[in-house]
């Protein structure tokens, strides 16, 4: 459904200091540096596909995603969206994709959601019959209720972000581009977003890839990570994958029935965290049933469990680790 | 982008349009009072011609024209740069470009549709125009309404492709609000909304009959209040259409360029 082929998206940026005389002289005579926001990436994506895109801040995420919509224009490389070359804008190409920005709306601002909702039947030639349904169908999923018929200026940040996807869905694109849809959003609204996201894919089949500083959003998301960093690729395949070759370590939490000793859990593994009644050890996957074996013979374990590593911390070490490539290569 | 998919959703977009007036009614009344500078110059042309006429302008003729003047730029006048602008700076450009219609398109659908409720302005005034100055100063001839009707229309269309090709310049300027400044000073001028151009001296006259200013508003005001023959309004509507379909490329090329620089920088 995509292919992406040393995808090259460099930008040139005018660059002055600040103070009056730098302004000045900016007036005359302007330098400008050259950005690789993103550096010659590949990927390819099946239809049906839901796939998380990471990386820090100015990675090239979005860029990659507007590359892919069509908005921006690649500076050298190949990109093929069902077949189409997104910069050509074709109607069919439009009809099949949406791109949602987390940070800007579509919708009309002084007017309620449900007009959006009707500009968009009219422009993308939806049926009445098809329209009344799939509103029916995102009214009930996204729990809009009568939040359509109120002005999009009065509705709060988590409102608007699900009228936002409502009117996104109008057209039931095939490829939906999501960059950072949960941003600013309370937990519950998070959660409510995310599942609406799943089921869309799983009812409709359409692709999904989304990009978010949320990691939840990745974990409940996408079983498959593309993660760019400084424009480059990094990483592309399963996120379980992903996690085992940064941090091959699980986490094991165990929870006593009365106070145990930092010394006696020491012996055990690396402590990440200890109180009276809980300690998390860090210990590397192969090690696990040792110390869990150890741990119910010698110590009052009233419950315990293994979990992952957190992804924040997956991500900052894979991170750190680029950083200090990068950093020793350019020395 | 067809054509198709645009005629499609322009009853759509015309409606929304509309609401979006309805919802911005303060800010169009302000619109409105901000444009009743005419009156203002009637009074005073009035004044200055309460003992002779200057020109062809008595009292009533000044009435009848800038009463017109008045009514034509209420039709006429256009803000879509403002939008463009305010669109291609904030990237809310990125949300019209993807959908399947051309946004210039949404821009005149936004524009057009705010026209009724410039009539509810509009009309009242014209009824007055017609009580105090009667058809006196207003034309009889039918074909010379006909060639108002048109004028008006192209005045409309070519104030919307001004407004358009200035939003354009967005793409390749810091912002485009000081060059519209720039233009208005120029329109204010040069297009009869502060003076009739029959009053300008000959030679300056010959000039901005020649200048795009002049059928944005003066032609459909002269041709309505019986300045012309047919034959010169002829001559000067066909005039009026060569300048729309020179703004009309230039528009379509200031647009194919700029969106591609906004494709090559922002989004």
């Amino acid at each position: 459904m995509i292919r992406v082929r040393d995808l090259k998206k460099h930008f040139r940026v005018h660059e002055r200091s600040s103070g009056i005389a730098a302004a000045l002289r900016s007036v005359f005579h302007r330098t400008y540096t050259l950005v690789p926001a993103v550096d010659g990436i590949d990927f390819d994506i099946r239809a049906g596909e839901r796939v998380g895109f990471l990386g820090p801040n100015g990675a090239g995420k979005t860029t990659t995603l507007k590359v892919l919509a069509g908005l921006l224009h690649q500076t050298s490389g190949e990109v093929l969206v069902e077949g189409r070359e997104p910069r050509r804008r074709e109607d069919d190409f439009l009809k099949s994709i949406m791109l949602v920005l987390g940070q800007k709306q579509q919708l009309l601002w002084d007017l309620p959601p449900s007009e959006t909702f009707e500009l968009n039947r009219a422009v993308y030639g939806v049926s009445r019959g098809t329209y009344e349904e799939t509103v029916r169908e995102l009214t009930d999923l996204l729990e809009l209720g009568d939040l359509v018929r109120k002005p999009t200026r009065a509705l709060s940040l988590g409102e608007r972000m699900k009228c936002e996807l409502a009117a996104a869905l109008i057209h039931r694109p095939r490829l939906l581009f999501l960059d950072e849809p949960t941003i600013g959003l309370d937990v519950s609204m998070q959660a409510v977003v995310r599942d609406f996201v799943k089921r869309y894919n799983e009812q409709h089949g359409a692709t999904i890839i989304l990009t978010s500083h949320y990691m939840a959003d990745v974990e409940r998301l996408c079983p498959r990570v593309v993660v760019i960093d400084r424009g480059k690729l990094v990483y592309d395949g399963s996120l379980e994958e992903l996690v085992a070759r940064v941090r091959p370590e699980k986490r094991v939490v165990f929870r006593f029935a009365c106070a145990v000793s930092l010394e006696d859990v020491t012996a055990l593994g690396r402590v990440v965290h200890h109180d009276a009644g809980e300690t998390v050890l860090a210990v590397h996957k192969d090690g696990v049933n040792g110390v869990v074996t150890r741990a119910l013979a010698e110590m009052p374990v009233r419950d315990m469990t293994v979990e992952n590593p957190p992804l924040e911390e997956v991500m900052s070490e894979l991170f750190a680790r680029q950083r200090a490539v990068h950093e020793a290569g350019t020395r | 982008m067809s054509l198709h998919n645009t005629l499609r959703a322009c009853p759509a977009m015309l409606r929304i349009g509309l609401a979006g007036a309805v919802a911005y009614r303060a800010e169009l009344l302000v619109w409105a009072l901000a444009t009743t500078l005419p009156l203002v110059m009637l009074a005073l042309w009035t004044s200055v011609a309460e003992h002779a006429p200057i020109g062809r302008y008595g009292q009533p003729q000044f009435t009848a024209y800038f009463l017109s003047t008045f009514i034509v730029r209420q039709l006429t006048g256009s803000w879509a740069f403002w939008e463009m602008n305010s669109d291609i700076k904030t990237g809310t450009l990125g949300a019209r470009l993807l959908r399947p219609v051309n946004p210039l398109f949404a821009y005149a659908a936004e524009n057009l549709a705010a026209i009724p409720l410039r009539l509810v302005i509009a009309l009242p005034i014209a009824v007055v125009l017609l009580a105090t100055v009667g058809g006196k100063c207003m034309t009889r001839d039918p074909v010379l309404w006909g060639i108002f009707g048109l004028s008006v229309a192209g005045a409309w269309l070519l104030t919307l492709l001004t407004n358009l090709m200035v939003g354009c310049a967005a793409f390749f300027l810091e912002s485009s609000i000081k060059l519209m400044d720039v233009y208005l000073v120029f329109f204010f001028v040069f297009s009869g909304y502060l003076i009739p151009i029959d009053l300008f001296p000959d030679a300056l006259r010959n000039i901005v009959e020649k200048l795009p200013f002049r059928y944005q508003l003066g032609l459909p005001v002269e041709v309505i209040t019986g300045a012309h023959e047919r034959t010169y309004a002829l001559n000067h509507l066909a005039l009026q259409w060569v300048w729309i379909a020179i703004a009309l490329l230039a528009t379509r090329s200031a647009w194919r360029h700029g969106l591609r620089r906004f494709s090559a920088f922002g989004g």
